[in-house]
């Protein structure tokens, strides 16, 4: 018996991100009160800071670690890049403390019944949950590892790192503890029965192919084209599991109430980084392990694409929540992306990246300016009430309409060059149906971005409603990194084109 | 006995698990409905080792059993969270979030 081998240089992204994750649990259990708020911020920024570095340090390799179980493959490297800088600027939004008067997001105590006087208690003494820092390095660690998987196995243990603490992050929130305990029952029922689908899928791929590494399998179907039943059984459940984390259509009802029941930065970092960290593992399944089965799911992917979209651009009209808008166009969002995937072409993968570097950042951005209109009870989501913001607080307002003409695919806004990018790709596969869905969904979408922009500078404020709060220095960097991504993707495309087009191909 | 009938038992467990989380009310009996989904996700790597002829189905199982119990914990912790704020452990009765 020989002992697998594993560069634990190449992998040191994730050992970092993971001790820091672990460190934190610690700091929880031996530190005192005050001291942990400061040293968490320090594991966490430092380990991302730190992950990062070892990332660009080793990002010359294009190798298969730890025994063929992680693709260090340039789509993943770029996609773990990207997760890093994602979760970073979430860290910044998750950190604010000055927007809520009371303190930060997050309820003092998870344990503490919403409304009790044991809440009032610790809220009046300025107690802060510190618990959310180790969780949200778990969540990390967890997309990292799901974007590089190449086997089912791992992607599952990946896939369930990344969600566990995410459904305790969606149920913290500190204001409207009710609505957010509800969104983390949801998440959690839902999600939990979606990745049992994703097992029993690889259980039935492995029945298949003897191997749950996506190479194997991939061999075994251009050896054995006949045997259908355990394939089709098993892709389809693989599917269901992984267009649940994405949010497709008809597999998108928990969206809307987790995107508006968790407190926003946390719905931030969930809207922003899981879609990355899901499509990139949606990517690498279909690519790698079922690219011999192309024209089976390509037909699949068209139909949910275009329905996603559909979907997702005419129940957004009918909202009159801000949050539940925002939720029903990543909906719609993720058909676009979706379209870019069933492309299955070189060109597909890249638009698809392109896609969600450009969406990433314009999403952080809205929930950044989400978490600052407030009242006295907290974040004042209802539309109507954000009448007028334009007159009051112009700079906030107008960063918002960026953020939206990004999200309908304006031209000069990075959702121009990304929704064209998808579109030509689509194209050049043939799927001309599934383009001209595209453009009108696109065009349906416009209706409620130009809404919200009509509602902010050309209606009179309403008497009483909410004002935008005086955010600290890590709400205003967060801001202004997502705004300018946003447009200088824009304007300047070509870098970003050039680097996404070094990055070449999954390994396999 | 031949390892194909563990196999359809499996599928049938599945079933039962998928149809419960439907049709029940009770979290924790919709949570109890998941894990006899996962749990018949393992007896199905496990029948499928054996018929392979290699042990990955079992070391597999083995990793599920870790990843379901983490699941209980936190699964658990939510729901008695909303049991406590609520006196109910019903999943029709969160209804806040709608349309």
């Amino acid at each position: 018996m020989t002992a697998p081998s594993i560069d634990f240089l190449t992998i040191l992204p994730f050992i970092i991100v993971g001790g820091a994750a672990v460190l934190g649990v610690l700091v929880e259990t031996f530190l005192g009160r005050r001291a942990r708020r400061p040293v968490q911020l320090v594991l966490v920024f430092g380990s991302l800071v730190a992950a990062f570095s070892a990332l660009i340090w080793q990002s010359g390799t294009r190798s298969l670690e730890v025994e063929g179980a992680l693709a260090l493959d340039g789509p993943g490297v770029l996609l773990m890049g990207l997760i890093i800088i994602v979760a970073f600027v979430s860290a910044m939004l998750l950190a604010e403390r000055q927007l809520d008067p009371a303190g930060d997001a997050f309820a003092p105590r998870a344990s503490a019944l919403p409304g009790s006087v044991e809440e009032r208690e610790l809220t009046a003494r300025g107690y802060l949950q510190t618990e959310v820092w180790p969780l949200f390095l778990f969540a990390v660690l967890g997309m990292l590892l799901f974007v590089t998987s190449t086997n089912l196995l791992i992607m599952f243990v990946a896939l369930e790192v990344m969600s566990l603490p995410l459904y305790l992050l969606a149920g913290m929130a500190r204001r409207r503890r009710l609505l957010s305990q509800e969104a983390a029952l949801k998440y959690f029922i839902l999600g939990a029965f979606s990745s049992a689908f994703f097992l029993f899928g690889s259980a039935l791929m492995y029945g298949f192919a003897g191997s749950v590494d996506f190479a194997v399998i991939s061999d075994a179907l251009a050896a054995k084209p006949g045997e259908t039943t355990l394939v089709v059984g098993g892709v389809a459940m693989i599917s269901v599991g992984l267009l649940f984390k994405v949010g497709a259509v008809p597999f998108h009802q928990w969206v809307p109430d987790v995107y508006q029941g968790s407190p926003a930065p946390v719905t931030a970092f969930m809207a922003a980084a899981v879609k990355i960290a899901a499509v990139g593992a949606l990517l690498r399944v279909y690519y790698v392990a079922f690219g011999g089965l192309r024209w089976d799911w390509e037909p699949l992917l068209w139909v949910i694409a275009g329905l996603t979209m559909i979907v997702g651009s005419l129940v957004a009209i009918a909202q009159t929540d801000i949050k539940r808008m925002i939720a029903y166009s990543s909906i719609a969002q993720v058909g676009f992306i979706l379209m870019g995937v069933s492309s299955a072409s070189p060109q597909g993968l890249q638009a698809v990246i392109f896609y969600l570097i450009a969406y990433s950042f314009t999403t952080l951005g809205i929930f950044a300016v989400i978490s600052m209109v407030r009242d006295a009870s907290g974040e004042v989501t209802r539309l109507d009430q954000w009448a007028g913001l334009g007159r009051t607080s112009p700079v906030v307002a107008t960063t918002f309409a960026i953020f939206m003409l990004a999200l309908a695919g304006i031209p000069l806004t990075s959702g121009f060059i990304a929704k064209f990018l998808v579109f030509e790709a689509a194209l050049s596969a043939g799927a001309v149906a599934l383009v001209i869905v595209g453009v009108v969904a696109s065009v349906i979408a416009a209706v409620f971005y130009v809404r919200v922009i009509v509602i902010m500078f050309f209606r009179d404020p309403v008497e009483g409603g909410p004002r935008v709060a005086v955010p600290s220095a890590f709400t205003t960097l967060a801001l202004s990194i997502s705004a300018a991504v946003t447009v200088i993707l824009g304007i300047l495309p070509q870098p970003v084109l050039d680097l996404i087009e070094q990055a070449g191909v999954f390994l396999r | 006995m031949n390892p194909e009938n563990y196999v359809i038992l499996a599928a049938v467990l599945f079933t039962i698990g998928t149809v419960g989380v439907l049709v029940r009310r009770n979290a924790i009996v919709v949570f109890m409905s998941i894990e006899l989904m996962l749990n018949a996700a393992n007896l199905a790597f496990v029948a499928f080792a054996r018929m392979q002829g290699n042990l990955d189905g079992q070391v597999i199982a083995f990793f599920v059993m870790v990843v379901a119990a983490a699941e209980v914990v936190v699964g658990l912790a939510i729901i008695v969270a909303i049991y406590r704020s609520r006196r109910s452990a019903s999943i029709d009765e969160p209804n806040l979030l709608k349309y």
